[in-house]
């Protein structure tokens, strides 16, 4: 985010503040985009792989372990009781889990058309339905379920607020499951929403102006972090990196030249030792 | 009320003996009362018989062995790390994982300890548990008692036989004289029997011994381990004191012979015996190779404090930049909700990166070098050229940790007697009175002994056309022949039980083998002989002097005499203990004081009584003789049935080789009495003379103190009387007998030693006397025949006789009396006189008796030095038999100069060396002048006359110069000289200066040194040394115990070393290598990722791949390939000993190889890690999505590095790799369905399932491994390729086929003798030294040019013998025959094979023709050549030098085929044209 950015306003927010600072991005997709498109959030310079951080979580609490949503385990530490309470879900990486919120709009003709964004299938299927789980127990009603445990720190809600839908709310909640898969590097990007297609002659996302609205909550500026939205689509292979496909072709003619220059070796040379003149 | 030595070494004494407390030892009899001892309880302390050489009990195992293990710093540091992990602050794992690989690793190496240690324990039960029969104060008599009981005090009594089971005092024996014969084999490896006498008091007692009465003390010296010493005293009741001397002593592990019972005083027992003070204790030997590795063990530690200091360091950073107060959402703080200083946190991190990296040290790499080696013993176990089936053992890795020390070794130390030869003597020539008998027959018998099977199927059928041809041949030989052959059968089916029988009986006695008994006499000699005796008998039954025979027949007779009657050989019936044939009345002892030899000798005696006296006194002792034996051959029926049979067939070969019948009928019609006799003799020299006299049918038959009887043919038995013995010392090299000839009652001195004594003994001869001359004649004569039999490497004696006046011993026995009382330096004094009557001696002959070299030794020798092993002799056999046997095994060359040391005083042997050194210096340096001069200065220096300057040096010193050498001061002199020449020979050496030797070239020159020996003389070398090699042959077990290795035969070295030695080195140097290079690869990938996470030691690795990464997934390819990759194969190893020296330079493991792998072990971490980092850059993979695949692509490429260095591929290899890799993904894909809740942090439920999906993952895998490999696989092709080392040019020599690799071998072998001859210009050694078609192509050229038939003849030879080795291969491979049609040549080998047969019969063909035919085997050859380098070569390439051959031949053909085919039968020249129609069109075709 550079400083010209209209969020720069917000960097200093900070974990409760109330209300969220807003800021919109505008910006204009040169080519439309054909098939789904993946709406990710990404963070750089943010250590998720740090080696306390990753381990700052209880598996089986998440797994809905009702022992565990009351007495988490003490790698959550110091994230795992607030005010005697045991917070659910405890852990670091859930204390910081990203809060943004992301509207996309598409801007045609000065008229904005919100653009549907989809919440759900972001997460690994097995983490959804076997991974997360949330706590059983009589009914429903998570707020019952969730009973005896408090949020987070910086959260501003519980964890059986995340969401309106039941079935995406608590533990199972997507973007609670996505945050809790740790990035490899400290430069990553997260899945946030998707946007499907929605019928064969139109593609998903025109070529045209779109503007982004972020509910800014989420502060990297202490760290030097940096956010940014990218919006994509996936071929077979997954998402756009070219950097597979230069590592084969340089590697190939390397190979090849190599296998040039052995063949003429072998022939120049590789007679002269079936002579086998062994010295001594 | 057993104390093992460690507890008691130092018995306390009691207080009036505190003078020499320190110096002696109080023995009493233990069946004293108690009450009458009072220091009793103290005196218990002394050493019990146990034997004890375990390690643990059964409760110390695991404290002890625990201990011992973390005596392996390694270990501890494990131990350390995983300990480590408990520490909250610090952990990264979780702390019981963890602490699983270093529990396994630990549990695998005490079950080992545990395993060889009872191994050992059994071996001191069965000691422990041998039975001894032990006087009981109770039962007042002796009783059965085991060996662990005896102890210190005990009286023991012991049979023939049986094995000494403690130092014992010798205070009684069955035998009359007091003596006792025991085979100290055990003890120094000298087949020989030694004798041993009572305490002297008690040979005088008049009745039995009674242990009862036993009230003496014994004083004697504290334990010691020199086994040729002893000193005591006896004090007896009455306050006497007797001396004790080693002669007294009888040494545990030695065995009785020949005497039916003795008993004893327990001295020494259990651990202060001398057998076990010799031994010193085992040494944990570290092999070479790994002490080599633990230097870079420690490197890698190095290498991982400063990946932790800077992992530490770059975390401080870290932690420091965000500052006190910013701290970023994703740092963690502290339990208790504090950060961490970034000073502390990176204190914490160092622990915890120490934790995360520890993969570098590998863990694994000690426990998979144990698996390895164990493997690799087995392998060696069944390798089948290392079984012996003569003696029905094999090769027995002892020592499990240094095989790869064999394929290093340096310098061998080679025991002589059992070692090199097979402690075998047989009698091979002889020459009497100047006259040689050579004895070839004898030889050929020998020869035939070399293949014992082969002669035996021949010899049936042989045995019949032979006896039809010879006319001489009797009726009585057929009936031999006829029933050798009914014997034959039975003996071919059971040869192998036989050979077992034979070889218990020969247990029981020393020499018995047929090989050393049965000589064949020489026909003109023996012709001789019968000659001589029957002169003998027709003067003494007409009462004539025996000066009537000729000079030469009465040398003949007396040579035959003293070979018989000169030593101290021992008749026996075999099975049986020594019957002492013994009339009570005759007895009469030796000349013991004047009186004695004045009664004797009175004139009356000498006149009247001695024809009648002896002859009567014979038939008595005859006659019972005759029936001790026939009582005997009545119980032992089964071996003398044997014996018959051996002699039957064995007369039957005799025959065979058309020798007179006469001999036939001895053999035959000979008494079985005969036959029985078995001689044991002090050497087996002697027993071997007195084997050969007995072939010429005069055979010693009875040996009493004072007498000997001999048989004679005619004469009968004559019985010598033995006046003085006088002993083989190894300062006189001879040793004489007085006797008084039965026939002429002269005394006569009988002396048989060595040749460069004796020779200078002889009586001077005036040379104008006709009689004189003759005699220089026979010296001179003799002398080069004892030359030449050196020259043979046969042990020469000199048999020499001297006839004295009764003045003359009558004034020389006087001084010998005089000696003999004197108790003052007795010996030095016996020497004298000895010295006295030695002297102006008739020369009689000399004989050359050959020790036996194993089979394959002087060719094992060459080869090892070939391969450049230093290979050392030490001996304690004399030097003149050291010298003769290095020659027959070509350790010495005879072009060789060989510098000999013999020093009496420490300041000569120091000069001498010093002149020694600069003497060779100056040789090398080329300026040799007149230096032999100077070394005449009272030593023996032998500059044998040499002809090349630089010809190499060989080095034979004594035991006596060997030890003033070691002293400190002159061991470097020593050193250096000996660094210098080609060979070294230590003779005279008593074990501990075998092993001070070795001990001398291991730390001092710092080589690796290998000690090969088979008696217990031999255990401390072997210990010392690095590698000690145990024969386990007939010399008693000590050896083999002590050793690492053991093995049936000298010979089987060559393939321990050559073959296994490289390939376990050479295995464990690559394994090593290659375990490094993963270890650091593997932890390099997390210390490249520390640069992405902040330094704060996380992995992005799955613990649990990280810490049975190197345990499960990738170790079993590489244990494969440590077990089982042979770098070169074994043939070729053989054939070129050259490729050991690999070894011995460390080729294989170089300090600088490890830093090239260190750094290829970067550069492919480098890339396993940066290729899925760009790859995933910037994406939403997360940490174990994305270190799965790493992990995977490490594994592919840490199984492709060690396939490019896996030099032979086998099935397991390949399953192996598979197995690896399929494990990996099984497990992989196991445990990420297992459990979605367990293994935190991680947690990685579903990754790889998910992974799999991707096609990303494959990409990755594929490219990563080929970019990391690409570099390593780049210098292995172009180094291969362009500069080939040894080892790589023998693996290509092994994939040749056979013909063109024995073609390239003997073509190297040529070369080598080129260059050492120097003889052949460097064209010729061209042509040779290239490949075989270059080599054909040549002589193709040369073949239409005119030459001689001869040589065309002998070309035509070789290219027929060339085709027939073609048609084998394309017989063998289908590959070939595929070739053949695609070359369009069908029934081109069947046409040529006949016509070539049709051309063998025909030998009037004209040369013209033979020409003609090698042309077309020639061709046919050309065409073959792709079947010589099948796989190699590309078919192309093959068919292109055909091409090109064609027209050359194809010009020749037309002119001459219509001639030759005329002259060639009908059928084969229509093939033939067929063939060359064929080939004319594809001539013309390719024209």
């Amino acid at each position: 985010i550079k400083p010209s950015s209209p969020c720069n306003k917000c960097l200093n927010v900070s974990w409760d503040s109330t209300p969220p600072c807003t800021c919109t991005i505008n910006f204009t997709l040169e080519h439309s985009f054909e098939s789904n498109v993946f709406m990710y959030y990404g963070l750089s310079n943010f250590y998720q792989n740090h080696r306390r951080y990753v381990k700052s979580r209880d598996d089986s609490q998440l797994n809905g372990d009702n022992s565990s949503l009351l007495n988490p385990s003490k790698e959550c530490e110091p994230y795992r009781t607030n005010e005697d309470k045991p917070i659910a879900p405890c852990g670091a990486i859930a204390n910081s889990m990203f809060n943004d919120t992301l509207e996309l709009y598409r801007i045609d003709n000065d008229t904005r058309t919100p653009i549907t964004l989809i919440k759900k299938g972001i997460a690994w299927w097995t983490d959804k339905n076997v991974k997360f789980r949330n706590p059983t127990g009589d009914g429903n009603n998570l707020t019952a379920l969730f009973q005896g445990t408090t949020k987070p720190v910086n959260w501003p809600k519980p964890v059986y607020m995340l969401d309106s839908e039941p079935d995406n709310n608590g533990f199972i909640n997507e973007d609670f499951i996505v945050w809790m898969r740790t990035a490899a590097l400290p430069t990553f990007r997260k899945l946030y929403r998707l946007i499907e297609r929605k019928n064969n002659f139109q593609p998903t996302l025109q070529a045209g102006k779109y503007s982004l609205d972020i509910a800014y909550n989420y502060p990297v500026h202490s760290f030097d972090g940096r956010k940014r939205m990218i919006l994509s689509t996936i071929s077979w292979m997954g998402g756009k990196n070219p950097f597979l496909g230069i590592a084969y072709i340089t590697v190939g003619s390397i190979c090849f030249f190599l296998g040039v220059v052995l063949l003429f070796i072998h022939h120049k040379y590789g007679n002269r030792n079936t002579s086998a003149d062994i010295p001594n | 009320p057993c104390a093992l030595p460690a507890a008691g070494r130092r018995p306390p004494h009691p207080p009036r003996l505190r003078r020499g407390e320190s110096k002696t030892r109080l023995v009493r009899s233990s069946l004293l009362l108690p009450e009458a001892e009072p220091e009793k309880s103290k005196r218990t302390v002394l050493a019990c018989n146990r034997l004890k050489t375990t390690k643990y009990t059964a409760l110390s195992f695991l404290p002890k062995n625990l201990f011992e293990q973390f005596h392996r710093l390694a270990n501890v540091y494990f131990v350390f790390i995983a300990l480590l992990n408990f520490v909250p602050a610090v952990n990264a794992f979780q702390p019981e994982l963890a602490l699983a690989p270093v529990l396994f690793i630990l549990a695998v190496t005490a079950i080992k300890d545990l395993w060889e240690d009872y191994s050992r324990y059994r071996s001191d039960q069965e000691i422990n548990h041998m039975e001894c029969l032990v006087y009981s104060r109770n039962e007042k008599k002796y009783i059965s008692r085991y060996w662990k009981e005896v102890k210190v005090g005990d009286f023991v009594q012991l049979r023939c036989n049986e094995i000494i089971p403690a130092d014992i005092l010798l205070l009684s024996s069955s035998d009359p004289d007091g003596l006792c014969h025991i085979e100290t084999a055990n003890l120094d490896g000298e087949t020989n029997l030694k004798q041993r006498q009572v305490v002297r008091r008690f040979l005088e007692l008049d009745s039995e011994f009674d242990p009862l009465k036993f009230t003496s003390v014994i004083e004697c010296e504290k334990p010691n381990n020199d086994l040729s010493r002893f000193r005591g005293y006896i004090i007896h009741k009455s306050g006497k004191k007797d001396g004790l001397f080693k002669e007294n002593l009888l040494l545990r592990g030695c065995t009785i012979r020949n005497t039916e019972e003795v008993a004893g005083i327990v001295i020494y027992a259990g651990h202060e015996t001398k057998a076990l003070l010799n031994n010193n204790g085992p040494r944990y030997k570290r092999s070479k190779l790994e002490r080599q590795m633990n230097a870079d063990v420690l490197w890698c530690v190095l290498i991982l404090l400063i990946m932790c200091l800077f992992s530490a360091i770059g975390h401080g950073l870290w932690v420091w930049q965000y500052g006190e107060k910013k701290k970023p959402i994703f740092d963690v703080p502290g339990p208790d909700g504090k950060y961490l200083s970034p000073v502390l946190a990176s204190v914490y991190l160092f622990l915890t990166v120490i934790i995360v990296f520890q993969v570098l040290i590998p863990i694994s790499l000690y426990v998979s070098i144990e698996i390895v080696k164990i493997c690799q013993v087995y392998f060696i176990h069944q390798d089948k050229d290392l079984y012996d089936e003569e003696t029905d053992s094999q090769l027995q890795c002892r020592a499990l940790n240094i095989t790869e020390d064999l394929g290093q070794v340096q310098f061998i130390f080679s025991d002589k007697t059992g070692t090199l030869t097979e402690n075998k003597m047989v009698f091979r020539r002889c020459t009497v009175s100047g006259i040689e008998y050579s004895h070839d027959d004898n030889a050929k018998r020998l020869a035939m002994y070399q293949e014992p099977d082969s002669e035996e199927e021949e010899a049936a059928p042989k045995a019949g056309t032979l006896s039809q041809r010879d006319s001489i041949c009797s009726h009585q030989s057929i009936k031999v022949i006829h029933r050798s052959q009914s014997t034959k059968t039975h003996r071919r089916t059971g040869s192998r039980a036989e050979a077992k029988r034979a070889s218990i009986l020969s247990k029981h006695t020393a020499f018995s083998s047929p090989m050393e008994k049965d000589i064949t006499p020489d026909p003109r000699l023996l012709e001789k002989v019968n000659e001589c005796a029957k002169h003998l008998e027709v003067m003494r039954s007409h009462e004539q002097p025996l000066s009537h025979l000729s000079p030469e027949l009465c040398d003949v007779f007396d040579f035959f005499i003293a070979l018989t009657i000169c030593n101290t050989v021992v008749v026996t019936a075999p099975n049986q203990p020594r019957q002492k044939v013994r009339d009570r009345f005759e007895l009469k002892s030796p000349v013991k004081t004047i009186e004695d030899f004045i009664r004797r000798f009175t004139p009356s005696r000498l006149t009247a009584g001695s024809n009648s006296s002896s002859s009567s006194s014979l038939a008595t002792s005859k006659s019972m003789h005759r029936f001790g034996l026939s009582t005997l051959s009545s119980t032992s029926t089964d071996s003398t049935l044997l014996k018959l049979e051996e002699k039957l067939a064995y007369s039957a070969q005799m025959n065979n080789y058309g020798y007179s019948s006469q001999q036939g009928r001895t053999a035959v019609g000979g008494t079985p009495e005969e036959g029985e006799l078995r001689y044991e003799a002090e050497s087996p020299d002697e027993a071997a003379l007195v084997y050969a006299a007995r072939a010429y049918n005069c055979s010693l038959v009875g040996r009493l103190s004072d007498q000997v009887s001999v048989e004679l043919p005619h004469l009968g038995t004559l019985s010598f009387e033995v006046l003085h013995t006088l002993g083989f010392d190894s300062i006189r090299k001879r040793m004489s007998v007085v006797v008084r000839h039965p026939l002429t009652d002269e005394i006569n001195v009988y002396t048989k030693g060595a040749d460069s004594v004796v020779m200078d003994l002889l009586l001077p001869c005036s040379s104008d006397d006709p009689r004189g001359k003759h005699q220089k004649k026979i010296r001179s004569k003799t002398q080069n025949y004892l030359n030449l039999y050196a020259v043979d490497g046969l042990r020469t004696l000199c048999i020499a006789k001297r006839v004295l006046s009764k003045e003359e011993y009558g004034c020389w026995l006087k001084t010998h009396l005089e000696a003999e009382s004197s108790i003052e330096n007795r010996e030095e004094l016996l020497f004298q006189s000895a010295l006295r009557i030695e002297k102006n001696l008739h020369l009689l002959g000399a004989t050359g008796i050959e020790d036996r070299l194993q089979d394959g030794v002087p060719e094992t020798i060459a080869s090892l030095r070939k391969a450049g092993l230093q290979i050392w002799v030490l001996t304690g056999d004399k030097q003149e038999t050291a010298v003769n046997i290095a020659y027959a095994c070509k350790l010495l060359d005879h072009d060789e100069e060989i510098i000999t040391l013999n020093a009496e005083s420490p300041e000569t042997c120091a000069v001498l060396l010093e002149q020694c050194l600069q003497c060779v210096q100056s040789k090398f340096s080329n300026t040799i002048d007149g230096a032999t001069g100077n070394m005449t200065v009272g030593f023996t220096p032998l500059y044998p006359p040499s002809s090349s300057v630089l010809s190499s040096l060989g080095l034979v010193i004594d035991g006596r110069t060997l030890a003033y050498a070691l002293e400190p001061a002159l061991e470097d002199k020593f050193l250096a000289l000996a660094k210098r020449c080609r060979s070294v020979l230590c003779c005279r050496s008593t074990p501990l200066q075998k092993s001070m030797v070795v001990k001398l070239v291991r730390d001092k020159l710092k080589a690796m040194t290998l000690a090969i020996g088979d008696g217990a003389n031999d255990v401390s070398m072997i210990q010392v040394a690095d590698v000690g090699v145990g024969i386990s042959g007939q010399e008693g077990m000590q050896a083999v115990m002590a050793s690492d290795f053991a093995i049936p035969r000298f010979r089987h070295l060559e393939k321990l070393l050559l073959v296994h030695g490289h390939w376990c080195y050479s295995r464990l140097a690559n394994m090593v290598l290659y375990f490094f290079y993963k270890n650091a690869m593997f932890v390099a990938l997390l210390f490249w990722y520390q640069f992405y996470c902040g330094f704060s030691g996380s992995s992005m690795i799955d613990q649990w791949y990280l810490i049975f990464f190197n345990l499960f997934f990738s170790s079993l390819p590489q244990l494969i390939t440590g077990v089982l990759d042979k770098d070169v194969p074994a043939e070729v190893l053989i054939a070129v000993p050259q490729l050991y020296k690999s070894g011995q330079n460390m080729e294989e493991y170089q300090p600088h190889m490890f830093w090239m792998n260190m750094i290829d072990a970067m550069y492919q971490s480098l890339v396993c890690f940066f290729i899925p980092y760009f790859t995933y850059y910037d994406s939403e993979v997360d940490i174990f999505s994305w270190g799965t695949p790493i992990t995977t692509i490490a594994l592919f490429t840490i199984i492709l590095h060690l396939a490019i260095e896996t030099k032979t591929w086998t099935f397991l290899h390949w399953s192996s790799c598979i197995f690896s890799i399929i494990l990996f993904f099984f497990v992989a894909l196991v445990y990420n369905a297992s459990c979605p809740v367990c293994h935190p942090p991680s947690n990685p439920y579903w990754t790889m399932e998910r992974l799999m999906g991707d096609p990303v993952f494959y990409f990755t895998c594929i490219i990563s491994p080929v970019v990391a490999l690409l570099p390593r696989f780049l210098y292995r092709t172009l180094q291969g390729t362009l500069f080939p080392t040894q080892l790589q040019l023998g693996r290509q020599l092994s994939k040749l086929s056979p013909e063109t690799r024995t073609q390239l071998l003997t073509e190297l072998n040529v070369k080598e003798t080129i260059r050492q001859t120097q003889l052949l210009a460097d064209s010729f050694s061209l042509s040779l030294g290239s490949n075989a078609s270059h080599c054909y192509r040549a002589k193709n050229q040369s073949t239409p040019l005119p030459a001689s038939p001869q040589t065309r003849e002998s070309l035509f030879r070789e290219h027929t013998k060339a085709e027939h080795k073609t048609d084998q291969t394309a017989a063998a491979s289908p590959q070939g025959a595929v070739l053949y049609e695609e070359n369009k040549l069908p029934s081109s080998a069947g046409s040529l094979e006949r016509s070539v047969e049709s051309l063998s019969v025909g030998t009037t063909l004209p040369w013209s023709s033979a020409v003609d035919q090698e042309d077309f085997s020639l061709l046919k050859w050309i065409t073959s050549t792709p079947l010589f380098s099948h796989i190699g070569t590309v078919l192309q390439v093959s068919s292109r030098t055909c091409f090109a051959k064609v027209p050359s031949c194809g010009r020749q053909l037309p002119v001459e085929v219509p001639a030759c085919s005329t002259s060639l039968l009908g059928p084969v020249s229509n093939c033939w044209d067929d063939f060359a129609g064929d080939f004319l069109v594809r001539s013309a075709g390719c024209i």
